[in-house]
């Protein structure tokens, strides 16, 4: 069953196209599916794009390129030089420059002809209902839960579809929420899991043509609202398996008992979503144990000095590749395993990417007993940084 | 022919990388139980410490959600599928 999204009222809806826009739009036209009038309805629609990282870069492209009259680019982000390698809206030139002016600048030169806002701000329960009035669909394209659970919630308090879309590593999860008869977020997930129970950082990474594929998903979902046409995913989370190459769907229910969207709703206003799930301040996954500590610079005035010291290096073996200090390799997630291989009487220094895991190698080390033992404050970051640039950082 | 449990990749960490694996079980609960019992690490990312569903996993047999079936009760036969689906914020963090 096809569900149509009613535009927000306000300014005169467009009535017809310029030449420029119908040669612009001749393969959309061509198709009776889209037309002159759905191509009308995509100039009147207003979408919000809520991040503009790996998601959002399909989904800003496509919906520009497909005419999307007005786009609201929400992200307070810079770009980064590791955004590059999936954030395809960005170019090498953008590095350093915020997201939503780059991805603004990136989408007006795609197609002039659409209004583009970008929001260089963060969405909080302050100014999310402020942002999202004025639009018509709001697609959710952020990394973390406190956002995804305002977004949800925002949605539901102004009534407004949100295309939903989530990876990890190789597989993506989409579905539309917010749909009058549909489930929400609340409906799939009641609570986020504690911040001390999401994966584990060894497993940090994607391939970058997951959200390419996730994001188009989203963006194609959009077009299918702003339409009117096809069967959309409301009740039905898509999952798609990138290794396996696979796409698989479960079916999401309405949860009468949501507290956002059933029938007797008490969440009433937004709420203060990073208390929500659990973390404090904007964010805090989790504080870094307290251990004794070495610093790059007095490691390696030790090592000149030809002082015994064992390194050990807690990273995975695939980081171990990209670059390492010499030191034995034992990760993290084995070390209780295979903890008789460490001798207790040498002294050891401990180190990971960041010095975050050797903390908490180093923690469970002096519990099981073991008292000399350092960790590598800032670990081959700072090593990196204040011994050896020849280190590669990653 | 056994149930087949399928293991979300942010889960397979604790579960020596596996995918799936398959037990002979009656109910949702009972191939869960195997599973935690051959992958221990698993067990608190699925159940609490009184050994209640964790409620950000969802488990599904085939394509419904156990939760409007008879949760961990609900039965199982040869050749269903059971999959695991742990909420996922996104994004990609980097390592640590």
């Amino acid at each position: 069953m096809a569900t149509t999204v009613q535009p927000q009222t306000g300014a005169k809806p467009a009535v017809s196209l310029s030449n420029e826009e119908i040669l612009r739009y001749s393969r959309h036209l061509i198709m009776p599916e889209v037309g002159m009038e759905g191509q009308l309805k995509l100039k009147n629609a207003k979408v919000l794009l809520i991040g503009t990282g790996g998601l959002g870069a399909p989904l800003g492209l496509y919906l520009a390129a497909a005419g999307v009259g007005k786009l609201g680019l929400v992200d307070f982000d810079v770009v980064d030089f590791t955004n590059l390698q999936r954030q395809v809206t960005f170019g090498t030139s953008d590095v350093g420059k915020p997201k939503s002016q780059a991805a603004r600048a990136r989408l007006l030169n795609l197609n002039p002809d659409i209004q583009i806002q970008s929001f260089e701000t963060q969405l909080t329960s302050a100014n999310a209902l402020e942002l999202f009035k004025d639009f018509d669909v709001i697609v959710d394209g952020t990394d973390n839960f406190p956002t995804r659970y305002l977004v949800n919630d925002a949605c539901i308090l102004l009534g407004k579809p949100n295309v939903y879309g989530s990876i990890f590593r190789f597989e993506g999860q989409a579905t539309v929420f917010g749909m009058p008869d549909g489930p929400c977020y609340r409906c799939l997930y009641p609570e986020p899991p504690p911040p001390g129970l999401v994966p584990s950082c060894a497993e940090g990474g994607v391939l970058g043509v997951l959200p390419g594929i996730v994001g188009s998903i989203q963006a194609m979902e959009t077009i299918k609202l702003i339409l009117g046409r096809g069967d959309n995913l409301v009740g039905r989370l898509l999952l798609f398996d990138a290794l396996g190459m696979k796409f698989r769907e479960l079916k999401l229910r309405k949860n009468p008992n949501c507290p956002m969207c059933g029938t007797h709703r008490t969440i009433t206003k937004l709420i203060d979503y990073y208390q929500f799930c659990g973390m404090r301040g904007e964010e805090a996954p989790g504080p870094t144990v307290q251990v004794p500590e070495i610093t790059p610079r007095e490691l390696k005035a030790r090592l000149d000095r030809g002082d015994d010291l064992f390194i050990l290096d807690v990273r995975e073996p695939h980081e171990y590749q990209i670059c390492n200090l010499k030191g034995h390799l034992l990760p993290l997630g084995e070390l209780t395993r295979r903890v008789h291989e460490l001798d207790s009487s040498r002294e050891i220094v401990a180190h990971c990417r960041s010095g975050k895991r050797s903390a908490e190698a180093v923690d469970f080390l002096r519990k099981a007993g073991f008292r000399k033992i350092l960790n590598l404050k800032g670990g081959i970051l700072a090593w990196s940084d204040e011994v050896d640039p020849s280190v590669p950082k990653y | 022919m056994p149930v087949k449990v399928m293991i979300p990749s942010p889960l397979r960490s604790y579960a020596g990388k596996r995918d799936s694996a398959e037990f002979n079980a009656r109910t949702v609960g009972e191939a869960l139980g195997h599973l935690t019992t051959e992958f221990g690490d698993l067990r608190k990312h699925l159940f609490t410490e009184d050994g209640k569903l964790r409620s950000f996993v969802n488990v599904y047999v085939n394509d419904e959600d156990i939760r409007y079936l008879a949760k961990e009760n609900t039965p199982t036969k040869d050749g269903d599928t059971i999959s695991i689906i742990p909420s996922i914020a996104g994004g990609v963090p980097a390592m640590e």
